[in-house]
């Protein structure tokens, strides 16, 4: 099947921010379920941070994340039910949440400063490399004008994201 | 006479100079004026504004996230949840860079002049 193979690069190119192949375009309901998956990671992400963390700066920013990203999601859900499409779990989406899931492991053993530091950081390269895919791969490929608007929307406000990040990041070290 | 709203103000502005320069003896009050900046799409609408000291800027946030207006040189750091406005007088002249803590990539410009001064 060819939409698995490219499902199966697409998951490559989201996880390792690399040049994807021409002609590996996802459909919008896979794209509309992997954006909306790529919310969901940072919201839990942020929600692990909410308990974890007694940083001020970083409880700031995991609260914002809260917010941001259920303000997409709910946008995307909305837009979904509007254009009647179901989103597609596919590939890309089980491997951005498995990835999530390992991080998130990983993170549950750290603590205080140590863990305000790490979730910070992978915050960075987490919000880089979403980006890196919605601007090459996820916004290119969408065909239905509305999606590709929330998308690019989308795109702005996971930018300021990863800007908030590095500054936050500057500030935990 | 003046509303809250901006756009009469700078008209009235003019008129103000113009009867001034006919009769510049008397003594002219010129009312501040509320300058409005519009958020949408992760972006202030109005890049770059002008103002006077004693003018007030109005934020209207039309996107569904919450957005700050926060000076670089520490004037003002204003909150402007979603969907809502918010608003300052400028108390001091200068060019104020802003930028949204939220989002750093959302950034802007008020030039703000000294306020006009009356006549004698």
């Amino acid at each position: 099947m060819s939409s698995k193979i490219a499902s199966v690069i697409v998951a490559v190119g989201l996880l390792s921010g690399a040049v994807l192949a021409q002609g590996a375009k996802p459909t919008d309901p896979q794209i509309a379920h992997i954006a909306y998956t790529a919310g969901s990671i940072d919201i839990e992400a942020a929600k692990q941070a909410l308990q974890m963390s007694k940083n001020a700066d970083v409880r700031a920013f995991a609260e914002q994340m809260v917010k941001d990203h259920e303000a997409v999601n709910k946008q995307a859900l909305a837009l979904c039910k509007k254009l009647n499409v179901t989103p597609e779990d596919n590939d890309t989406s089980k491997s951005l949440a498995a990835a999530a899931k390992a991080k998130r492991d990983q993170l549950a053993k750290l603590s205080g400063a140590v863990f305000d530091k790490a979730y910070i950081e992978n915050e960075v390269t987490y919000h880089k490399t979403v980006n890196g895919a919605l601007g090459s791969v996820l916004i290119p490929s969408a065909q239905n004008a509305e999606l590709k608007s929330l998308l690019e929307t989308g795109l702005k406000i996971f930018q300021g994201h990863q800007q908030h990040a590095e500054m936050a990041a500057s500030m935990v070290k | 006479m003046v509303t809250a709203m901006g756009r009469t103000a700078p008209v009235l502005s003019v008129l103000v100079m113009l009867a001034s320069a006919g009769a510049p003896t008397h003594a002219v009050t010129v009312p501040p004026v509320t300058v409005t900046v519009t958020i949408d799409q992760v972006a202030f609408r109005e890049k770059s504004v002008s103002a006077h000291v004693g003018d007030t800027i109005e934020w209207v946030n039309k996107d569904i996230f919450d957005h700050t207006a926060t000076a670089k040189n520490g004037a003002f750091n204003v909150d402007i949840p979603a969907g809502k406005k918010a608003r300052i007088v400028l108390k001091r002249a200068g060019e104020i860079d802003y930028f949204c803590e939220y989002h750093p990539n959302m950034t802007a410009r008020v030039v703000v002049a000294k306020a006009p001064q009356n006549q004698p």
